[in-house]
């Protein structure tokens, strides 16, 4: 064999492993902390812990107010922040696409998806807590997430926007349609998979979400279930970080398996948002 | 001059267009009778597709596009501040050169879709109303039987003559076709040919082509552009056997292009 080929075979060889060394070593990562948890969690993981109330006695101690506020929280996060998105997303894509302000605009909307969680902590706090008077409630806690998660929709959704061909755009305008028409009965039918993409991305993003929470109050330790939109509330990952920092070793255990029901939710609702995706990708591509 | 109805008959009238600060036509006068086939030939840049979409004002649509001059439909001018836009560009349809049906939508759909998108669809016509723009297209015996089915699903031909049917169900008086071949095989270009000649009974009809024998064929007049210019307009059959113009002549004999 060639010197040459020999030495770049083995350079090649040396390439791929390294590649696979970075795919495995995080995967071991993950496994490992899943492992644990699951493993730490499982004494716990019963009927009696998803259905409890919080206790001062970490056995008794169970997840139900925190699980249901979480779910309350997501749901009004999105139907606040979803149709407010995909509007300014439609606005700055099919009519502002060619003034400066939207420009302006666009990096602006990047720039405030990097703005650490804590800053909109305090803005929800002053503005929805404060301001509007809405106190310590879902309603002022949703609206804060909505806040947070806005800038991932609009991108999303423009991104999504941006991938419907202008050749249908065309065809719409040339059949009479008005611009509001091509939108909604052309541009949006398209781009319903990327939105719903934006959508899962927001919904992930905002459920584990704590330090915003934190700031606008969310209560740690509540033996009620929220019973309306201006109700005091808590969410799992506020319960989460109360359990870990208990300095009783009992309630880690409790930490531990409210972090798997944390992520079973978010599975749950992921799983919920793609298949809905999935379902209507199907109906477009099939007959009505 | 006025027409008494409505047919479809177009005066362009010293028609400048720029695309920013390049101009792409430069004092266009053209008469486009009604309830015939006017080809517009000319080489790639020419303005010969600005001149078309700017017959149902969509060369307005494209950032830092502008237009001034007169083109008036059946007497009235299309560029009068009280003229709508959208309710001009139901009475003049357009084809364009790649078939663009809607995916999300089948075969019945998308020949109902301007109809739709506008609000103007009388259901119980419907199912007569696709029947009768489909057969129009000369796609009705084809796609009977699967209407329900998805407008990509067919062939890129029959996707062109569903773009047509789709065009003809807003009932427009002229027809403008951007290129309606240049995306088709040699066949499927032919049944479009077939199509246009029964098709001038009823619209006018003007059509785009880089394709001389194309205008040849199908055309009753030919309108030769020429780096934003309208050369020489005449009938088809005199323009391609005695033009007048030497710049004509040489591009029909294929000296450039």
């Amino acid at each position: 064999m060639h010197p040459e080929t020999r030495t770049r075979r083995r350079n090649e060889r040396l390439f791929r492993l390294l590649c696979l060394g970075c795919l495995l070593l995080p995967l071991l990562m993950l496994a490992w902390l899943l492992g644990d948890l699951v493993i730490k969690a499982l004494p716990r993981l019963h009927m009696d812990f998803l259905s409890g109330f919080p206790s001062r006695r970490a056995a008794e101690a169970g997840i139900l107010p925190g699980m249901v506020g979480s779910l309350y929280l997501i749901l009004l996060t999105i139907s606040l922040a979803m149709p407010v998105g995909v509007g300014a997303a439609i606005y700055l894509e099919e009519f502002g696409r060619r003034s400066r302000a939207a420009q302006l605009i666009e990096v602006n909307i990047a720039n405030l998806a990097g703005v650490p969680s804590i800053i909109y902590g305090l803005l929800g706090l002053e503005i929805f807590v404060r301001v509007l008077g809405l106190g310590r409630s879902l309603l002022a806690g949703a609206a804060t997430l909505a806040l947070l998660v806005l800038p991932v929709i609009i991108m999303a959704t423009r991104e999504a926007l941006r991938t419907v061909p202008d050749s249908l755009r065309e065809a719409a305008v040339g059949l009479g349609a008005t611009p509001w028409q091509v939108v909604r009965q052309v541009v949006l039918p398209q781009a319903v998979p990327g939105i719903m993409t934006g959508c899962i991305l927001a919904v992930s993003r905002a459920i584990g979400e704590t330090a915003p929470l934190v700031v606008i109050g969310a209560l740690t330790f509540i033996t009620f279930l929220p019973d309306g939109v201006l109700a005091p509330f808590t969410a799992l990952p506020i319960q989460i970080f109360n359990w870990i920092s208990r300095p009783q070793a009992a309630f880690a255990h409790n930490a531990a398996a409210g972090i798997v029901v944390l992520m079973g939710t978010l599975l749950l609702l992921n799983a919920t948002a793609i298949y809905l995706r999935e379902r209507m990708e199907r109906m477009q591509k099939g007959a009505h | 001059m006025n027409a008494p109805e409505a047919t479809g008959r177009f005066e362009a009238d010293e028609v400048d267009a720029w695309f920013g600060t390049k101009q792409v036509l430069r004092k266009v006068n053209l008469l486009i009778p009604e309830r015939r086939i006017t080809a517009v030939i000319g080489p790639s840049g020419c303005g010969k597709s600005t001149f078309i979409r700017c017959l149902n004002r969509m060369h307005e649509l494209v950032p830092g596009a502008r237009i001034t001059g007169r083109i008036r439909l059946d007497g009235e001018n299309i560029y009068a501040p009280e003229v709508d836009p959208v309710l001009l560009r139901r009475r003049v349809g357009m084809v364009f050169q790649k078939p663009n049906p809607f995916p999300t939508m089948s075969i019945r759909d998308n020949v109902l879709s301007g109809l739709r998108l506008t609000g103007a669809l009388d259901r119980s016509r419907a199912e007569a109303i696709a029947e009768q723009a489909l057969r129009g297209a000369a796609l009705w015996d084809e796609v009977k039987d699967r209407l329900g089915e998805p407008g990509i699903g067919l062939s890129g031909g029959q996707q062109q003559r569903l773009c047509i049917a789709r065009t003809l169900a807003v009932s427009p008086e002229v027809v403008l076709m951007d290129e309606p071949c240049s995306a088709l095989d040699p066949i499927a270009t032919a049944r479009i040919e077939d199509l246009l000649s029964e098709l001038k009974a009823r619209y006018t009809i003007v059509i785009v082509t880089h394709n001389m024998q194309q205008a040849a064929r199908v055309s009753d007049r030919t309108a030769f552009f020429l780096t934003g210019e309208l050369i020489e307009v005449a009938e088809t059959d005199t323009l391609f056997t005695s033009p007048t113009d030497r710049r004509t002549e040489d591009y029909i004999t294929g000296k450039f292009g």
